[in-house]
This record gives structure tokens, C-alpha cells and sequence, in this order.
């Protein structure tokens, strides 16, 4: 009796963990791939290099997980930052150009330089997002619109609209090289996301980026100095955009102002709302982002995979938008799983209670006030 | 106390009328004419600087409208999205789509262009009234959902091919070819059909009862609702008159490229949304004209113009110059939004 | 004098929300070139009988009667199409658009669908006119202040039943006034008069004690949901008004008082000088002592909250100035108050004082992390041990510091935010409504805490509705009235609940 008790509270305990759902679509993803590929989940060892399904859908998925950590502190603070597929294209296409211009290609130091240029542009980029946002006062959907339409062009213009082809072997590391037979990416983005998991939750910064997206108002009053986070938010989510578009233009030893990056603001996006951070602003979870990121990245392999024809990928991820997007509408859901369904599913926090209060005589006088004597 | 209870003079209802000069400035057709002297501005630029260059040709004018035409159409549907204080970022998707659909209808499926023409509109117009359904039923931000839109389109125009597809329909490529004559110049099939569905729209938005109601909702939509305007239905109706002027635009776009592409149109969205912003359309709702859009359309092709008539420029500045007068226009709206609240 | 026949008669109307009754039995009659005020204080049932009446609400039980037929209202359009017609405290019209258009919207003259602009304006204008109205209704309605807005409102609503000429029978003003100058209330009035001499019944919701003795006919008082008079304004003073809205006779109140308070306050804090805000609070002198409580007493909307908020820089005041600790501070934000060591707990727990998806712990440690700065975390066993220590002491429930603030109840949401300020160390509170819908128990404990922080050298700025409350806790008390300071008065053995309320109604302390 007492293990048939137990055993579904714990399960209740897993499924409200709040990384129980993207990892269960990720997995559940990755299963669908065995029956047309065997060996999915093997491993292999050639050249001293770690080869198979697993280990690519971590590489090819490291800059959008990059970007998408990065986005996660935007959006927790109620924004959104559009501009950082052009923050990438810009930031590869400045250290491209840069070491093409030098005589010796593979020499570190230059490769460094280059790096710390393209990234020195990318947190200006973020800067003035921050500024647009904060400063002024600016719609996030309306400021960081206007990196999204120029930047494509300065990066462009940086490459003079050419495809900047190198060959650095210290660059191609980045992107493409190996470390201890794994992909050297995917050490960059452990670093990254340990970074940034140390920064917001060691440091203050994530309890104040989420009371800043929770409650607005709450927050002024309580003394946070919300401009500073935003501007800070803001500029390292294009730092991170940066190094995604240093990897990527790595990956191919090619700036490409044009394409790189091409739509990588969106994949953000939906990486971030599967995480399960709302689009409203508040709690967020990095954990939760990355996972994300690795679903939309395993859709695209698996698509491959299976045999569906790869254009159509984008018209699955539409349909991952649509479906995701209305379980988190609070609306839909009283519609189509009832009244109660919806509250309880507000409750366990999958939305903000403002949202959540469908019934707007509830919300404004559910309980009157009983304090006059 | 006593200065409180006296008895007010009985029909003393003088209100203080605005100054002049407050009223030039909250004038909603001051960002109008900013854009259009913009404009001029840039065309008498073009003259004195081109002007052994062919620049004072009638038709160089004209081709303006030619070659923004489709640009125009997809423009003027995000006008009404944005005055409704919505977004659109299904735009440059639909069109691509619907330059592949109407190019596989007539090439590979043999069907006439008069049947293709109104299905190409029908699935524009239904596209953009799910988007709106979901929008106002749902309470889903416009711009998640027509993000979804933007990938839908884009992956259905793969769907359907990843090749290009040329029409060589002969209807197709002798309506392309069409001219009306002005006499100094001409202008093409797309051109006219572009300012007839810009004289549409004007008529729409300030003769009747729907365009008001999109003002309305865009102003303050919570009031909109208290004052009894059906805002659910007018929002919905705003999408599908974006989806099917981005439909038009795609067929527009057919017509001036002759092809179907998968890639036709990318981002062109953010190219309809500046010209939005940039003809003075407040991204806030509520405020701008879509004379002001025309005017938008007019300053980016003109800079494109500019660029090629320049020579040395490349490209990629039309992108740039695109994002520095966004960015002008934005802080100006802001700053003239702010002012008016103080 | 033969009464004529009431315009609109509610009878024993009943309103239950779920665990509350917010009307039980309440009677109201309006009758046809009146104006009737609607009197009661914070959750007396004011808006809720208006929104019953209008539509918003379905009633439970009862009857309404309009022009002696019996009618049922299901929504805020069926009663605009019987008559009634409402315009709140906020402007609901479109500042975009035209003033014509704001009035003519959604019921614009057409032909052939084709807007017929002409007309519309030739209309408004004519309809402006009609009412004695000086305003140019092709401009937009932005250009004009928010006083006039609210005019342009009341025309609209006018003309809801149309039809030619106004079809309004009844007129509902839900404060009106909050926001508008002398001069702008003396054109409402005027602009009432008219509509009252034309035969409307105006219902007239105002805080302003001053204008519904200026401008009412006769009025209605409601008391926890339940009528406690009608009667004619000339009948009834300001102190009986009071009375009956505070619900208790002098000799009652009286008894309900006694003195616990000592008089050693010590040396001066908080001096504000001249402080005022245009549209919040006239300007006011103010002097805080350490360690001294000090009351504020006031009906709703006389202007307590908006004294707190100018005292923490929530809104920037535009007259004046403070110092605190012989030091000048500017006020311009809360952080300079924070940084002064002045701390506010607002009335609206929801909206401006929770964060409700973070937890307990998050919330309590909020204030001291913001004035920490982000790069400098409170070390996990100190902030473990503080919450714990400030959980127990203010015998927060449950008492997880891990449970996701929003769902707990009132009282202890209000005891999370006590427990947020208190962690800084304070040397100013101001606590605003902290007693507001929560359980007896919190209150008294609560009340308790107060005492107790005065005696350790805390100021404490307490606004509350209840009058004994604010006697018991304060040693002095400020009386405001009409968004005006009015009076100072030092807590005594001689201070009674009735001399205060005789301050509130009056307006001057003898």
C-alpha cells in the first residue's frame, strides 16, 4: 500500500518539474529517430574524434543554444531582442575580414584580435539595443528591429558583399575543431552556459532580472535599478550572439553577411519558450532554454533522418510555434480543456496570474474589501 | 474652506483652445509631410547630382512605382496591421509563397491565370484571417503568431519546390509587359494596381465605418471595446486585409519577376514595416495615413534608385540607410509621443 | 410635497461573491432632473451596485425598475440601449481620433456605407453647442485636457440612445472629478446642471465631500453592502454624512478608545517642506520624529496614498522638499528614499509590492538585494538565516521559504512585504493599508509589530480606514481632507475618535 501511495505524488513531483516537459518532447524526439536509424544513440571513435547522431545534433545546435541562453535573460525581463541574427552575421564577418587581411592567417594572436573585435562590435550592437530600451523608453520588439534591418547590410558592407573565405587553423578551432574527441563547440557552449548559470543564479542578477520582468512596478519600488539590468541583459545576450556567430562563421571558415544567422533570432525564441520561459517576462530557466534548443535542433536532424523531405522543416517548426504557443494561452486552454484544467495549469506556473484571470469579474472583485468599521 | 463652496458661474464652460504652434506639432499629418519633403529632398538631391546621368527623366520617376509596386500593396496591408496596433511578420513568407503557388498553378498544373489569380487572394486573405483568429481568440501576441505564419509560408514554398520555378505562361509574361502610356512615360500593370489598391485602402480607412474602428482599436483598444466597437471582428479583418494585400503583393511580385521562387520576398516584411514607419505610421497604433506609406514606399525605392545611380555604392547601404531612417523615425515618434503626454 | 415617480428604482438588490455578500437588500431610488450621490467607503458596495446596474454584474436577487417598467440587465450595451449611460474616472474614448468621431463612433452617419463627414461634424458641433459647450470637435481629442475628455464623454453618452436628441434617462458619473482642477469641476458641474434641468437623473460618484454638497440633490449612503440612508444633501451635514459612512455613532466610537501611547518622541527625522503634487496632494508640511508614529486619517481618496507616495518618491513631487536626517533629499525616485532609509508597503499588495511568480524567500530579500546591487549577493546562510529569522517572527504561513509567493493568503502576502522592508533596517515605514482584507489575527499582530518597531526608534507612517485604529497606533495624527492636509493633531487622552471625525467633515480642528 505505501509504494502505490507514494509512487504517484513522486511522479506528480517529476511531471511539475519544470524541465519535465521539454526534456520528455526531446526524448521522446530523439526515440522517434530509432526505428529509421538503428545506431542513433551509437557512438563512434575514428581519427580520434567522437562521431554520431547525438554528437552532431550538439554541434550543429551549439550556436542557436548560444544565442537562445543569451535571449533567456531578455525575455525574462519582459523584452526581446530581434537584432541577433544580424549581431552574428556582423560579428563573423568582422573577424573574418580581419584575419583574411592578415599576412599570416593562422597566427594566434591576430585570430584573437579579430575575435575580440567582432565581439567588442557585437556588445556595441547589444549596447544600444539596451539604451533604445531602457533610455528611451523604446518597444524591445521595435528597438532591436532596427539592428535587425541595418545590420545585415553593415555586415555586408564589412565583407563587401562577398562570401570572406579564410584559412586560420586557429580560428576553424572554434567552430569545427576537436578538443579531447569532442567538438570544440561544445565546450564553448558548456563555458557559456556555466557562465551564465554562475552569473545570474551565484550572483543577485537573476533574482533581480526576474522581479524586473515579474512586476515592473514592483520592482521600481523596491529600489531595483531595472535600466542597468536591461542595458547589462541586453548586451549579453549579443555578446552571446557573438560568439555564436564567431563559431558559425568558424564552422565554415566563411563570413557570410547575407545568411548567417539567417532566422536565428526566431529559432531563439521558440528554444526559450519551450524551455518554458514565458514570453510575458519573469522566471526563467537556462536549463530549460538549452534543452529547448536541442529539441528544435533534433527536429531539423530527425527531419533529416526519417526521410521527410528537409524543406519541410520549417513547416514543422510552425506547427511547434502553434501548438506551443496555445497551450501556454491561458484562453485556449479554458476553451478547449475547460475552466479547470486551466486554473490548475495556471497555478503550477505555467502562466502569470494577470494572464491567467480569464474571468475579469473575478479579477476585479472577487473578494470586496471588508474594512470599513 | 470657503473658496471651495462658492457657487460656480452658472454656464462658464470656456475651454483653453490649443496654440497654434502645439497644434502644428500634435498635427497627425505632420509626420506625413516630413516623409514627403523627405522626399523631395532626396529627389531634388538626386537631380542636381545626376542630372547628365538620365536622373530628370519623367521615367525614372515612374519607375519608382514600377519597380516598388508589389512593395506598395504589401505595404499598405501592414498599414492597417500597425494602425491597429498589431504587427505582421508573415508579409515577405506570403508573398514568397504565393509567387511559388501561382507559378506551380500555371506551369505545373496547366491551370489559367484567371482561375490561379483568386485562389492565390482566397488562400492570402485565409492565412491572414487564421492568424487573426488566433490573435484576438487566443490572446496570443500578434507578433508570436505571425511568426508562425512567417516559418508556415516559407516551409509550405519549399514544400511545393525547392527550385525556382520560371513562368513562361504567355498571359503571364504579356500582362508583364503591358504599358499604359502617360505620355512623357509609362507605368506597368503592377504599378496601377498598386496605387488603385493604395486609393482603396485610403477610401476604406477614412470613408468607413470598418477603417475608423481599425483608428479606434489601434488609439486605445480597451476603450474601443467600452464604447461598444466590435474590436474582435475588426482585428480579425485587419489580418486577412494584411494577408490578402500580401497576396497581391505576391502576385504583383510574380508578374514583375516571372518566377516562382522559395526564397522570393525574404524578409521583405521589415522592408514593408519601414516603409510604415517611415511614411509616419505610429508602430503603437492609431496614428499615420496610408498617404504616409506611399511616401515610405517612395524613400526607400528612391534610395535604391540613389545607389544605382550612383554606381560605386554597393547594395547593402540600401539596408543600412533603410536602418538609419528607421531609427530617426522611431526616436522622432518617440520623442513627439512622450511630448504630448507631458 | 408629492413625490414624482422614480426615472429608476432598485429593489432589494443582492450581489454574492463567492464567501462574501457584497449587497444584501439594497434599496436606491433616482429620480427624473436629480443629482444623487452615491456615498460609502472602501468595499461599501458603491461599485458594485453600479456595475450591477450597469450590466457588468448579473444580480442575485431583486428588482430594477426603469421608467416603471421592470427591467433585467445582461450587459453594459443592454443598459446603454434602455438609458443608462456610464462614464468612469478613466477617459474611454479613442485620444487619436476627432472629437466629432469620438462622439459619433460606431453610429457615424452613412450613405451607402460612404461616411458622411459633413454631417458628422455639422452634428457634433450642434450637439456641443446645444449643451453650452465651447469645443472645436474636429480636433483631435489629445489636444484637449483630460477635463474636457471627460466632457466630450458625457456627450457621447448622451447620444447612446439614438435616435434623435439625447435618449439617456440615466447618467452615471463613477468619479469624474478625481483628476480635474477647480475650474474644470466648475465646468462639469455647469455642464451637469444643464443635463439635470433637461431632465436626467445623474448619479454622481465623488470622494469629494465639498462638491456633493455642492452640486447633489440627495443621497444615498451604503455601509458593507447594506443601504444606511437616503436623504435630502440640505438635510444631512458633513458630520452626519461622515457618521453614517464610517458606521458608528460619537458616544460608540468613543468608548472603543484608550491610551497606550507614550510622548517621548526623539529628535526630528523626516521635515518636508511645501511638498505637493499637481492632481495628487496640495502642497504639505510634515515632520517626523524618530521613533513617532504617525497616523494619517482620511476618507478613501482624500489624499493619504498620495502623501506616502510623494514621501517615497513613487511619484515625483513638483512642489517642496525633504530632508531626512538633516540631509536634503531629491525624491525623484524611490531609490533615494530607499538610500535615505524610508520604506513603503503599498496598499496595492498585487500590483505594485509582489512579484507573485518568485518565492517567499525571493520576495522577502528583494529590497536588501536591490540596494546590495546585483554583484553583490546576500551570502546564502545569512539570507537563509534572515528569512527563516523574519518567517518566524512574523509567523509567515506556511512557512516554506520556498512557496511561490502568489499563492498565499492576504494576510501573510502582506507579512512577506512587512518582512522585506523590515530586513533593510529602516529608519522610516510607511505602510499603507497594511490591514487592508486581511484576517483579524494578521491585523492584530500586525498592529502589535507597529508598536513594537516605535519602540525600538522606528517611524512609522500608518494609514489606515479605521479610525481607532489609526488612535491606538499613533502619536500624532494627520487628518487629510479633500486632497489637502488639514490638520496635525498630537494623540491625547482628549483625543477622540469623534474630534477626528469631526476634523475629516469639517475640514478645521478647533
Amino acid at each position: 500500500m505505501t509504494t502505490s501511495s507514494t509512487t504517484p505524488s513522486r511522479w506528480r513531483a517529476l511531471t511539475r518539474h519544470h524541465l519535465f516537459w521539454p526534456v520528455a518532447v526531446l526524448i521522446l524526439l530523439l526515440l522517434v529517430n530509432v526505428p529509421f536509424t538503428p545506431d542513433f544513440f551509437s557512438v563512434r571513435m575514428a581519427d580520434g574524434h567522437l562521431y554520431g547522431s547525438l554528437v552532431s545534433i550538439v554541434l550543429f545546435g551549439s550556436p542557436l543554444i548560444l544565442v537562445a541562453v543569451g535571449m533567456t535573460l531578455v525575455i525574462a525581463t519582459g523584452g526581446i531582442d530581434l537584432s541577433v541574427g544580424a549581431v552574428v552575421a556582423i560579428t563573423g564577418a568582422l573577424a573574418c575580414s580581419y584575419i583574411s587581411d592578415q599576412n599570416d592567417q593562422g597566427a594566434l594572436s591576430g585570430v584573437l584580435l579579430a575575435m575580440g573585435l567582432g565581439l567588442l562590435a557585437a556588445v556595441v550592437c547589444g549596447l544600444w539595443n539596451g539604451f533604445l530600451v531602457a533610455r528611451m523608453g523604446i518597444q524591445p520588439i521595435i528597438a532591436t528591429l532596427i539592428i535587425m534591418v541595418a545590420g545585415r547590410g553593415v555586415a555586408q558592407l564589412i565583407t563587401d558583399g562577398q562570401i570572406i573565405t579564410i584559412n586560420s587553423e586557429p580560428y576553424k578551432l572554434i567552430g569545427g575543431g576537436y578538443w579531447l574527441t569532442l567538438p570544440f563547440s561544445i565546450f564553448v557552449v558548456a563555458a557559456v552556459v556555466a557562465v551564465t548559470v554562475a552569473l545570474t543564479r551565484r550572483t543577485a542578477l537573476g533574482l533581480l532580472v526576474e522581479a524586473v520582468g515579474g512586476n515592473a512596478e514592483a520592482s521600481r519600488l523596491v529600489g531595483i535599478r531595472s535600466r542597468r539590468i536591461k542595458i547589462m541583459v541586453y548586451m549579453f545576450c549579443a555578446l552571446c550572439a557573438g560568439i555564436a556567430g564567431l563559431m558559425i562563421s568558424s564552422n565554415t571558415s566563411a563570413a557570410d553577411g547575407n545568411n548567417a544567422g539567417l532566422w536565428i533570432e526566431l529559432d531563439a525564441i521558440l528554444a526559450v519558450v519551450i524551455g518554458g520561459t514565458s514570453l510575458l517576462g519573469g522566471r526563467f530557466s537556462i536549463g530549460g532554454t538549452v534543452v529547448g534548443a536541442l529539441v528544435i535542433q533534433t527536429l531539423t536532424t530527425t527531419i533529416y533522418t526519417i526521410g521527410v523531405p528537409t524543406q519541410t522543416n520549417l513547416v514543422f517548426k510552425a506547427a511547434v510555434v502553434i501548438v506551443v504557443c496555445l497551450l501556454q494561452s491561458p484562453k485556449f486552454r479554458a476553451k478547449v480543456f475547460g475552466a479547470k484544467f486551466a486554473a490548475r495549469f495556471a497555478a503550477k506556473g505555467g502562466a502569470k496570474p494577470a494572464a491567467a484571470a480569464a474571468d475579469p469579474a473575478a479579477a476585479t472583485e472577487a473578494a470586496p474589501k471588508m474594512e470599513v468599521s | 474652506m470657503s473658496a471651495t463652496t462658492q457657487s460656480p458661474t452658472a454656464s462658464d464652460s470656456r475651454t483653453p483652445s490649443p496654440s497654434r504652434a502645439a497644434r502644428l506639432l500634435g498635427d497627425r499629418r505632420l509626420p506625413v509631410a516630413v516623409t514627403a519633403l523627405l522626399f523631395l529632398l532626396m529627389y531634388g538631391g538626386g537631380l542636381a547630382r545626376y542630372q547628365y546621368y538620365g536622373f530628370a527623366e519623367p521615367q525614372v520617376f515612374l519607375n519608382l512605382f514600377i519597380d516598388n509596386g508589389y512593395l506598395l500593396v504589401a505595404a499598405v496591408g501592414v498599414t492597417f496591421v500597425i494602425l491597429s496596433g498589431g504587427i505582421d511578420l508573415s508579409v515577405g513568407s506570403m508573398i514568397g509563397f504565393t509567387t511559388m503557388f501561382t507559378a506551380w498553378l500555371v506551369e505545373r498544373q496547366g491551370l489559367p491565370l484567371l482561375v490561379v489569380v483568386p485562389m492565390a487572394l482566397a488562400v492570402g486573405a485565409l492565412g491572414g484571417f487564421l492568424m487573426g483568429y488566433v490573435i484576438h481568440n487566443f490572446e496570443i501576441q500578434p507578433f508570436i503568431v505571425t511568426l508562425a505564419g512567417l516559418f508556415l509560408f516559407r516551409g509550405l514554398c519549399l514544400v511545393i519546390s525547392k527550385e525556382s520555378i520560371s513562368i513562361s505562361d504567355s498571359t503571364v509574361s504579356s500582362l508583364a509587359q503591358a504599358q499604359a502610356s502617360l505620355g512623357a512615360g509609362f507605368l506597368s500593370i503592377g504599378a496601377i494596381v498598386s496605387l488603385v489598391v493604395l486609393a482603396v485602402a485610403f477610401y476604406v480607412l477614412h470613408y468607413t465605418r470598418f477603417g475608423r474602428r481599425v483608428y479606434a482599436i489601434g488609439g486605445n483598444e480597451q476603450s474601443a471595446m467600452l464604447m461598444g466597437l466590435p474590436q474582435g471582428g475588426t482585428k480579425i479583418a485587419v489580418y486577412t486585409v494584411s494577408g490578402f494585400c500580401s497576396a497581391l503583393a505576391g502576385l504583383l511580385f510574380t508578374l514583375y519577376i516571372q518566377s516562382g521562387d522559395p526564397l522570393h520576398a525574404t524578409g521583405m516584411e521589415l522592408d514593408a514595416i519601414a516603409a510604415v514607419v517611415i511614411g509616419g505610421t505610429l508602430l503603437t497604433g492609431g496614428s499615420g495615413y496610408v498617404l504616409g506609406t506611399l511616401f515610405g514606399v517612395l524613400v526607400l525605392g528612391l534610395i535604391k534608385s540613389i545607389i544605382q545611380f550612383e554606381g560605386t555604392l554597393s547594395s547593402w547601404w540600401t539596408k543600412i540607410a533603410t536602418g538609419v531612417l528607421l531609427c530617426t523615425f522611431i526616436l522622432v515618434q518617440r520623442f513627439m509621443t512622450t511630448r504630448k503626454k507631458a | 410635497m408629492a413625490e414624482p415617480r422614480p426615472v429608476l428604482e432598485m429593489a432589494g438588490i443582492v450581489k454574492e461573491f463567492p464567501g462574501v455578500r457584497a449587497l444584501s437588500d439594497v434599496d436606491f431610488r433616482l429620480f427624473p432632473g436629480e443629482i444623487h450621490a452615491l456615498m460609502g467607503e472602501n468595499g461599501a458596495g458603491k461599485s458594485t451596485l453600479i456595475k450591477v446596474l450597469t450590466g457588468v454584474y448579473t444580480l442575485d436577487g431583486g428588482t430594477i425598475t426603469l421608467d416603471g417598467r421592470s427591467v433585467r440587465i445582461a450587459s453594459p450595451l443592454q443598459a446603454q440601449q434602455a438609458g443608462i449611460s456610464t462614464v468612469y474616472q478613466e477617459v474611454n474614448l479613442c485620444p487619436n481620433l476627432s472629437v466629432a468621431e469620438n462622439i459619433f463612433i460606431g453610429r457615424e452617419p452613412t450613405r451607402l456605407g460612404r461616411i458622411q463627414w459633413k454631417r458628422l461634424r455639422r452634428e457634433a458641433a450642434e450637439l456641443v453647442d446645444r449643451l453650452g459647450l465651447d469645443i472645436d470637435v474636429g480636433a483631435p481629442l489629445s489636444s484637449y485636457p483630460l477635463a474636457v475628455q471627460q466632457l466630450v464623454a458625457i456627450v457621447r453618452s448622451l447620444n447612446t440612445g439614438g435616435g434623435e436628441g439625447p435618449g439617456t434617462k440615466v447618467l452615471i458619473l463613477d468619479e469624474p472629478t478625481s483628476s480635474l482642477d477647480r475650474d474644470e469641476v466648475l465646468q462639469l458641474f455647469s455642464l451637469m446642471r444643464r443635463l439635470k434641468d433637461e431632465g436626467v437623473a445623474i448619479l454622481f460618484v465623488s470622494h469629494f465631500l465639498d462638491q456633493i454638497y455642492e452640486v447633489c440633490d440627495r443621497m444615498t449612503v451604503l455601509r458593507n453592502g447594506t443601504l444606511v440612508g437616503e436623504h435630502m444633501v440640505s438635510d444631512l451635514d458633513q458630520v452626519g454624512l461622515v457618521q453614517l459612512m464610517l458606521g458608528k455613532a460619537m458616544g460608540q466610537l468613543d468608548e472603543l478608545h484608550e491610551h497606550q501611547l507614550r510622548s517621548d518622541a526623539g529628535d526630528t527625522l523626516v521635515q518636508a517642506e511645501g511638498l505637493g503634487r499637481t492632481g495628487g496632494i496640495a502642497p504639505f508640511d510634515l515632520e517626523i520624529k524618530e521613533g513617532e508614529v504617525i497616523g494619517l486619517a482620511g476618507l478613501l481618496g482624500s489624499g493619504r496614498t498620495e502623501l506616502a507616495r510623494l514621501l517615497f518618491g513613487a511619484d515625483q513631487p513638483d512642489t517642496g522638499k525633504v530632508t531626512i536626517d538633516g540631509r536634503p533629499v531629491s525624491m525623484s525616485a524611490p531609490n533615494d528614499a530607499i538610500g535615505a532609509g524610508v520604506a513603503f508597503c503599498s496598499e496595492n499588495r498585487k500590483s505594485e509590492g509582489l512579484v507573485p511568480d518568485l518565492t517567499v524567500r525571493e520576495n522577502i530579500i528583494l529590497a536588501l538585494q536591490a540596494s546590495r546591487g546585483w554583484t553583490r549577493p546576500i551570502p546564502v546562510a545569512q539570507r537563509d538565516e534572515l528569512v527563516a529569522k523574519y518567517i518566524k517572527a512574523l509567523d509567515i504561513r506556511p512557512a516554506n521559504p520556498e512557496a511561490r509567493v502568489g499563492q498565499l493568503s492576504g494576510g501573510n502576502q502582506q507579512k512577506v512585504l512587512l518582512a522585506r522592508w523590515l530586513i533593510t533596517q529602516p529608519k522610516l515605514l510607511i505602510l499603507d493599508e497594511p490591514t487592508r482584507g486581511i484576517d483579524i489575527g494578521a491585523k492584530a499582530e500586525i498592529q502589535k509589530l507597529v508598536v513594537s518597531l516605535s519602540e525600538e526608534g522606528m517611524s512609522v507612517l500608518y494609514i489606515a480606514a479605521e479610525l481607532e485604529e489609526v488612535l491606538r497606533l499613533s502619536h500624532t495624527i494627520g487628518v487629510l481632507r479633500d486632497r489637502r492636509l488639514v490638520a496635525q493633531i498630537a494623540n491625547g487622552p482628549e483625543i477622540t475618535p469623534s474630534r477626528i471625525l469631526e476634523t475629516i467633515a469639517s475640514g478645521e480642528h478647533q
